[in-house]
């Protein structure tokens, strides 16, 4: 199984760069900001894949019963900040491109270009 | 068994990113960032983050869609297809793909119980919560309790990011504005009666469902930002179904913005109260006579002003995009 | 052949028979010709693919929270997801997309 031992990892890497590719090469505003989100997901991914130990359960304790194997919580606390804190930023980002919206009529990159050279 | 289905999971999610860069109509890209997101929970619940998992389908999967959507009804809805193709891009992209893969060769596999992440703090942590909190979520303690300030800062940039949107969206409608033909014509879906009466049927049960979660974060999966977005989430739809206005009637942005300090402050006034009993800031052992009720006091009261300023940010950010879409 | 036996025959049953009416719900979602037509196939999930594995899951979960969990969760599917379709075909025939009257394809792309 040692190939589905780095699966996740390969996930990561893809889903990363997918998200990347998003934010280089399309001229569109809200395309960039979705792959951001993508971009911020994938990172995630990887923190929880981390977290896993094999044979564990959620790190919830439950009484009275010893010998039981958890989880380690300590990525899922920063991961859960983090998801919050993401949606805050998409929320400020998409608001910018209203506004930009509105100013120049258009949200494609090159096109706000053109205007701006005239 | 679980492996196979991880794996399966794992494919439809790069499937799903690819069809998100890959649509020119963006409403379709928003739909699809939201089944991503939806994945994303199951691949959370499978790998054990029972807290994480909820939050991102309450959040990930149903407030960002429902804002992105908003962004949209404001914007243009298709994108132009590039001019010519980007080599460079493409080549980049897929190279730094082969790079970082050839990096994860190095990683422990996936749940080696001898990894490095599990052998620092983790252990401690497990072992002390029941003996200095006594409660079963450790992911809650670790949260409320043991980085508190984390919290705290992360709390503040909720706030600034509300605060933020308000600045830029909320000075009335502008003049370039074009809204979608029927979105702008009924004011919420009064003409539809099958939305209108499950929508009524579900959001009791949604702002219900929004206060168990907050209030039993300490016993199960939960907490103040899950039920923040859930209880965002019913107020939203409400004012989905029945309009803008009469959402606004039922929570002013005078209330929201109320709510919003509020939490702030319950924040920092138990910090605060912390120093005033004789500890530290943020130490909650010393607000009562015993030690774990005095943190068990803590993380209720500080989970509540989370939970509160986390649905008046959503909230306040739904609003500001509705308003900013009506023609006054 | 114990209660137990054709309980869990049965819980079986229902789990495949919903699984093939996801899977046709999908198929007939990829393959009708008209978006309503795609839209009432991928509404088979909602229903009938839900409630057989959804039944199948209580029959295995035998008399314990964890069936009345399941039974609530079930109740809220059968609400929300009709009329997520009733909302999705509603907005298509809002925003001027006709059904077209014979069976052409990809005329209502």
């Amino acid at each position: 199984m040692e190939f589905f031992g780095l699966f996740n990892y390969w996930a990561f890497a893809v889903l990363l760069m997918t998200g990347m590719y998003a934010v280089i090469s399309k001229a569109n505003l809200v395309k960039k900001l979705i792959g951001i989100s993508i971009f911020q997901s994938s990172v995630f991914l990887l923190y929880i894949s981390m977290d896993k130990v094999e044979g564990g359960t959620a790190p919830i304790i439950q009484a009275g019963v010893s010998d039981v194997l958890y989880s380690n919580p300590l990525p899922q606390v920063l991961i859960l900040t983090a998801i919050v804190v993401g949606i805050a930023t998409l929320a400020l980002g998409l608001a910018v491109v209203v506004r930009i919206s509105e100013a120049y009529g258009t949200i494609e990159e090159d096109e706000m270009q053109e205007m701006d050279r005239e | 068994m679980i492996t196979l289905f991880g794996v399966f999971l794992l494919t439809l999610l790069m499937i799903t990113a690819f069809g998100i860069v890959r649509a020119q109509n963006l409403f379709a890209a928003v739909m699809l960032t939201g089944i991503f997101s939806l994945q994303m929970a199951a691949i959370f619940f499978i790998l054990d983050a029972a807290d994480v998992a909820l939050t991102e389908a309450a959040v990930g999967a149903g407030v960002a869609t429902v804002l992105m959507l908003g962004a949209l009804a404001l914007t243009k809805d298709k994108e132009r297809p590039p001019a010519r193709r980007r080599w460079l891009q493409i080549t980049v992209v897929v190279a730094t793909t082969l790079l970082v893969i050839y990096a994860t060769f190095d990683m422990p596999r996936l749940g080696d119980p001898l990894a490095p992440v599990h052998q620092h703090v983790a252990p401690w942590y497990l072992s002390e919560t029941t003996r200095l909190i006594d409660i079963p979520n450790v992911v809650t303690a670790i949260l409320a309790s043991f980085r508190g300030y984390d919290t705290l800062g992360e709390l503040f940039v909720i706030l600034t990011a509300g605060i933020g949107v308000l600045f830029i969206l909320a000075n009335g409608s502008s003049k370039n504005v074009r809204p979608t033909g029927p979105v702008a014509e009924s004011a919420g879906l009064r003409h539809h009666l099958v939305p209108r009466v499950v929508g009524r049927l579900l959001i009791p049960f949604l702002v219900l469902f929004g206060l168990y979660v907050q209030f039993h974060g300490e016993y199960g999966p939960g907490g103040g930002f899950q039920a923040g977005a859930l209880v965002s989430a019913g107020f939203i739809l409400y004012a989905l179904i029945e309009g803008e206005k009469a959402a606004l009637r039922v929570l002013s942005f005078r209330v929201l913005a109320g709510m919003i300090s509020a939490g702030a402050f319950l924040y920092i006034a138990v910090g605060l109260a912390g120093i005033a009993r004789g500890g530290k800031f943020l130490d909650y052992s010393v607000l009562l006579n015993d030690p774990i009720a005095g943190q068990h006091l803590g993380i209720i009261l500080i989970e509540l002003g989370v939970g509160l300023t986390v649905t008046g940010v959503l909230l306040t950010i739904f609003h500001a995009f509705a308003a900013r879409g009506q023609k006054s | 052949m114990t209660t137990g036996f054709v309980l869990d025959l049965a819980s079986w049953v229902l789990m495949i028979v919903g699984g093939a009416f996801v899977f046709i719900g999908g198929l007939g979602a990829l393959r009708m010709p008209d978006f309503y037509t795609r839209l009432h196939a991928a509404s088979l999930t909602d229903t009938l693919g839900t409630i057989s594995l959804l039944f199948g899951v209580i029959l295995q979960a035998g008399l314990s929270l964890a069936a009345v969990k399941l039974a609530a969760i079930l109740i809220f599917l059968m609400l929300t997801g009709p009329t997520a379709g009733y909302a999705l075909a509603n907005a298509a025939r809002l925003g001027g997309l006709e059904p077209s009257p014979k069976n052409q394809g990809e005329e209502a792309q």
